[in-house]
């Protein structure tokens, strides 16, 4: 808030005459050095500010309301009225949408898969990032940075050059073993560490190593051992920015739909709700009390996380970008 | 383990003598990392490329054929022709709407709430976004009534229902405000922080000098943060590069909307063809090579900084 006060200083207003016409009746208590038109302008453009932003925040959640009012409308109302209808009397709500779609399309399944397959594909690369990300902070070897820097620069690498040499390793794994690795969980988990372990090892890093240095240097003296210093000081001093990869890892996974269609599409039981939802628009195109339904049940988590944990999500994603 | 006990005793006498010697410990920590690194990215980068020179079913060398194929053949070179019209109309609507939304987002009370309903979408799937739009985009023939808000509206102004998604006048119009939707808030939200560092005194001192808004806007708000605009830049463009889902789910490729990424994949798993799959890819990477350099560059920058 401190920023807008300079533009809140230069439009005050003299109270009497221009502003109780005004919403902005607060600022113009307080005494005003301008000339009286240039007060006013800066009236006016602060409601049309506040008009305009207000209508942009509607424009933007405006889609989202339509397809939750929907999803609660009964199949016949939805196909013959728009929903926003719904907002005024007779209202006609109803969850047999959802009772549908859980059941009947399997999205309950989808969405016991899609956190059977984001829970680990969260939690096995950022382990796996956090302990190299303590050598790259804080371990002096040859190559080190040369490394580093090969790790970064994989960060942006496409998808699409990874997936038909993995498919064809995949392949030659369940020759040799026997166990199959494509369409099964094992295997989605194992290319989403992988794609998501450069970021991670990149964000865990720079945090690791703006860590004071005497912490580490002093937890040696006292004999402490690197795994000692991992999980008693390192870990827990990092909880924020574990936090936040978390997060955007996790969100990562479950929004992601290439990567499930790719090693999950041929398996319709582990496919993850992204891909069934897909699936859906194909074969029902219209059939909205479906779609909107199936919809909002893969919205909800993320949803929730959002707002819950909005501090932790915005920060992982403005360090996703700003440093990466 | 070892390695770590022997450290524990020797401690802390030797400890720079030791530094000097080949130690096995920083290899194991970062050892598992490197193995998925080079097993699922380096290894299959290298081998796509080689796979890109080979025919569709990697028997033959082909040479530079597939790419030749990509630029001579008229639906491949529409899907090329949409991939750059949404790396230049998506980057630049996301960036600058972004950016005019922070400018007059910090200009408000309600400021975090505003923030939010921007940002929201954010959290979401191109998939559930997919099925949003589609749902604002729904066409009904002339004088039935509209459920699509879109058409609604159009309605109500008077105007003719346009079956946005199908229309090849619109649609990728339509697809890139799927993704403008969804990624604004992004933009905003990192270029708002920026806006927010800029100290008060600079923007004060312009304001006492008689600077208007919009001066202030383009000569000291945008040269400040004109590093951060440039991060949120190449961010938008490595992620319209490979623009996949929202076309998947609104249009599968269809009605002259294919981008790269669905070509790939329609390559990949409808046509068997890895040789143009794998050029395809090839292609992507090309793109994204010289954002690469950037970004490295820019990150020995900020090393030798700290």
């Amino acid at each position: 808030m401190s920023t807008m006060n300079p533009e809140a200083q230069s439009s005050l207003v003299a109270p009497q005459k221009a502003a109780p016409a005004l919403p902005m009746t607060e600022t113009a208590a307080r005494v005003g050095r301008l000339p009286l038109r240039q007060r006013l302008l800066s009236l006016v453009n602060h409601s049309l500010v506040a008009v305009i932003v207000v209508l942009i925040a509607l424009i933007w959640s405006v889609p989202t309301l339509g397809l939750f009012i929907s999803s609660f409308r009964p199949p016949s109302l939805i196909h013959t009225t728009g929903w926003w209808t719904a907002l005024v009397p007779p209202w006609s709500f109803t969850i047999e949408n959802y009772e549908n779609v859980l059941h009947a399309q399997g999205l309950g399944q989808a969405f016991l898969n899609s956190l059977i397959i984001a829970i680990p594909g969260t939690i096995i690369p950022t382990l796996v990032a956090a302990f190299a990300a303590y050598a790259f902070a804080w371990m002096e070897f040859p190559g080190r940075d040369w490394i580093f820097l090969m790790i970064v620069a994989l960060m942006v690498i496409p998808v699409q050059m990874t997936l038909i040499p993995v498919l064809g390793l995949y392949t030659m794994f369940t020759q040799v073993t026997g166990l199959q690795l494509t369409g099964n969980y094992v295997g989605i988990w194992l290319m989403h560490t992988a794609l998501g372990l450069p970021f991670a090892v990149y964000l865990l890093r720079n945090f690791f190593a703006g860590l004071p240095s005497d912490l580490f240097e002093s937890a040696r003296i006292d004999g402490a051992s690197n795994i000692n210093i991992f999980f008693r000081i390192l870990l827990p001093l990092s909880v924020p920015s574990l936090a936040s990869l978390v997060i955007f890892q996790f969100m990562w996974v479950w929004n992601d739909l290439l990567v499930a269609l790719v090693f999950m599409g041929g398996n319709p039981d582990r496919a993850p709700m992204t891909v069934t939802i897909a699936n859906l628009v194909n074969s029902y195109g219209s059939n909205w009390e479906v779609l909107t339904a199936a919809a909002f049940i893969s919205m909800a988590l993320p949803l929730v996380i959002f707002f819950t944990l909005q501090r932790y999500f915005v920060r992982g994603i403005l360090a996703g970008s700003v440093k990466g | 383990m070892i390695k770590a006990i022997e450290e524990q005793r020797s401690l802390p006498t030797k400890t720079t003598a030791r530094r000097k010697r080949f130690s096995l410990t920083p290899w194991l920590w970062i050892g598992l990392a490197v193995l998925f690194v080079i097993i699922f990215l380096l290894y299959p980068m290298f081998f796509t490329i080689w796979l890109s020179f080979l025919d569709a079913t990697s028997t033959h060398f082909v040479g530079l054929h597939n790419y030749l194929l990509i630029f001579t053949n008229s639906s491949l070179l529409e899907v090329l022709r949409n991939n750059l019209l949404w790396l230049v109309l998506a980057t630049v609507a996301t960036v600058v709407l972004g950016l005019l939304i922070a400018v007059l987002v910090d200009r408000v009370r309600f400021e975090s709430v505003a923030k939010a309903a921007i940002f929201v979408p954010m959290a979401l799937s191109f998939v559930a976004a997919g099925v949003i739009w589609r749902f604002v985009y729904e066409y009904e023939p002339p004088g039935q009534t509209q459920i699509g808000l879109l058409n609604a509206l159009v309605t109500a102004l008077g105007g003719q229902p346009q079956a946005w998604i199908t229309d090849s006048r619109f649609n990728n119009f339509a697809l890139i405000a799927v993704y403008v939707w969804m990624w604004t808030g992004f933009c905003m939200v990192i270029l708002s922080a920026a806006i927010k560092g800029i100290p008060s005194e600079i923007l004060e001192a312009a304001r006492c000098d008689g600077a208007g808004e919009i001066t202030i806007f383009f000569r000291i708000i945008v040269p400040m943060i004109s590093p951060t605009i440039a991060v949120v830049t190449t961010t938008m463009i490595i992620n319209i590069l490979k623009i996949f889902d929202i076309v998947y789910v609104m249009t599968g490729g269809d009605y002259g909307t294919n981008v790269v990424a669905v070509e790939y994949y329609q390559q990949l798993f409808n046509f068997n063809n890895f040789g143009v799959a794998s050029a395809l890819a090839v292609l992507l990477l090309l793109a994204i090579i010289p954002i690469m350099y950037f970004n490295i560059r820019r990150f020995r920058v900020q090393e030798a900084q700290r």
